[in-house]
């Protein structure tokens, strides 16, 4: 270990010291960390510059504002309920004005992605979307939003090029996996049973 | 080893013989910029994002073309008395700049320096006239939120949750006109960064991304030219946001600068902390419209007599992030001086 390491090593370890003072953070991972024996140069210098980033990159968490996990699951639980309930209540309706199970879902997911795609046009899914999270993504109206978000968005740019091409920026991999899921769990029906 | 130019202090600081003059500038913002803290302070508050134009990307190119515009109206010039135009944007191939000078008819440069392209087109247009190439210079820079959202992130209208960390891209543009002699704050001094990276990847980050590079180049001013941050009334960074902010001044902190109590951020300043932007505003046009509207009429009021604007830009591209780059960073200073 040169001097010029020691010197950068304890120059990083007093910053570190320091911030500690200030808030009772857990120990960072790179204090634990043994230095190396011998480098060359080259190595030495690449060592150097993890170091900083390391410490950097600690620095920098340490300023973050902390995420609000609990708000978050709670604001996302109650808007994914109420949407799920209003398609209950959709179904409902339905059922009780004569089609039968079947019918009725299939009609029930087409006013939801209307119900999601025409939000979305008002400006009003994205607003949705900022407080429900997951809550709004996940159910159909999500999906709905995700699509005409796109529509909307790269409609200026042609509806070949644009809108036709660039459909799918959002939901294209929950399609293509979807599709690959779907296949595998229909051939592994068709060979186990 | 060559020998120094002139101009150039210590690594990176160059200083002007001649300082080049404010003359005139001009601020133009989106509508919800209006609703900040220094709406008021704006040339043209926007009625709504599109500003009469089909598409936001050409809403963008308008209102850079009109900043630039008002700033040469304001002091009865026309584009022919121009020599030279440096602007810049965001958007891929910086179209919203080439398609304003489209309309304009000034010998054009076009810049990249995400979202330090102001400060650096401003010490650029200021070498320019100091060094004799020119007698006046327009600067511009623009951003806007949703022609930036839709190139780095997400659709607008997409239902998606932002980042506590994240910022809010700025919609507006600044212009500036540099001559060589005139009435108005001067540019005594640029500082050109170095471009930092400390491997950050977190494109939504920009303010971690950024500070160490604003913090290099501010210490490297201060090296450069021995001055304390107590020889200024003010120290704007240009969009490092709450977090970044932060960052900076403890950064700044180590190497024994105490910058507490008179630096402050763009991106902070000019949004209501209820607007909901999370760490504040970011993009080309933050520090543009915020130097050309509230700051430097403030200087004129005789509030500041000198400041250092610092730029702070992330150079990232969507591709870069999803190929799992870090983000790095640069960050450039002008010092301007209020003249008697």
């Amino acid at each position: 270990m040169t001097n010029k390491m020691k010197e950068r090593y304890n120059a990083l370890f007093n910053v570190i010291q320091k911030l500690k003072e200030k808030q009772t953070q857990a120990e960072p991972e790179l204090i634990k960390e043994q230095m190396p024996r011998s480098m060359n140069p080259v190595e030495q210098q690449e060592y150097e510059k993890q170091l900083n980033q390391q410490a950097y990159q600690w620095l920098a968490e340490q300023f973050k504002p902390k995420a609000t996990w609990v708000r978050n699951a709670v604001l996302a639980f109650v808007v994914g309920g109420l949407i799920c309930t209003l398609g209950q209540l959709i179904l409902n309706y339905l059922k009780g004005s004569g089609l039968n199970l079947k019918e009725a879902g299939l009609a029930t997911v087409f006013i939801m992605v209307f119900l999601g795609a025409f939000l979305t046009g008002l400006g009003v899914y994205d607003k949705i979307g900022k407080y429900g999270g997951a809550g709004s993504i996940i159910p159909i109206t999500g999906f709905a939003n995700s699509i005409v978000a796109s529509a909307m968005e790269f409609k200026r740019e042609g509806y070949i090029y644009g809108m036709g091409a660039r459909l799918f920026t959002v939901a294209g991999p929950v399609l293509v996996f979807g599709f690959i899921i779907s296949v595998v769990i229909g051939l592994t029906y068709y060979i186990f049973s | 080893m060559l020998p120094q130019p002139v101009k150039k202090i210590g690594k990176q600081t160059l200083q002007f013989t001649q300082p080049p003059v404010i003359f005139s500038m001009s601020s133009i913002v989106g509508p919800m910029e209006g609703k900040g803290p220094y709406g008021k302070a704006f040339d043209y508050v926007l009625e709504d994002t599109l500003f009469g134009e089909k598409s936001w990307e050409k809403a963008e190119s308008k209102m850079l073309r009109e900043a630039i515009k008002r700033a040469l109206l304001k002091v009865n010039l026309e584009a022919k008395d121009i020599d030279f135009m440096f602007a810049g944007d965001l958007l891929n191939q910086i179209v919203a700049a080439n398609f304003a000078a489209r309309e304009i008819n000034i010998p054009f440069l076009g810049l990249y320096g995400a979202c330090s392209t102001m400060v650096e087109g401003l010490a650029l247009g200021a070498v320019m006239i100091d060094v004799g190439s020119a007698h006046r210079v327009a600067v511009g820079a623009s951003s806007h939120h949703n022609t930036a959202e839709r190139q780095y992130r997400m659709p607008t209208e997409q239902g998606a949750q932002r980042v506590l960390w994240g910022q809010w891209t700025v919609t507006g543009a600044g212009g500036v006109l540099l001559v060589k002699e005139g009435s108005g704050p001067v540019i005594t001094h640029c500082t050109v960064g170095q471009v930092i990276d400390l491997g950050i990847k977190d494109a939504n980050d920009m303010g971690s991304c950024m500070a160490p590079a604003a913090a290099d180049t501010i210490i490297r001013h201060f090296q450069d030219l021995g001055r304390q941050p107590s020889d200024y009334d003010l120290i704007l960074s240009g969009d490092l946001g709450s977090v970044g902010l932060n960052i900076t001044k403890e950064l700044l902190g180590f190497e024994g600068y105490d910058v507490k109590n008179n630096m402050t951020d763009s991106g902070v300043m000019i949004y209501h902390p209820d607007q909901d932007t999370h760490a504040g505003g970011s993009g080309c046009g933050c520090i543009s419209v915020m130097l050309c509207g509230p700051i430097l009429r403030r200087m004129a009021e005789g509030l500041y007599k000198r400041i250092l604007a610092v730029g702070t830009g992330a150079l990232l591209s969507p591709i870069s992030t999803q190929q799992g780059e870090s983000v790095p960073a640069i960050a450039h200073a002008v010092v301007i001086e209020a003249r008697p």
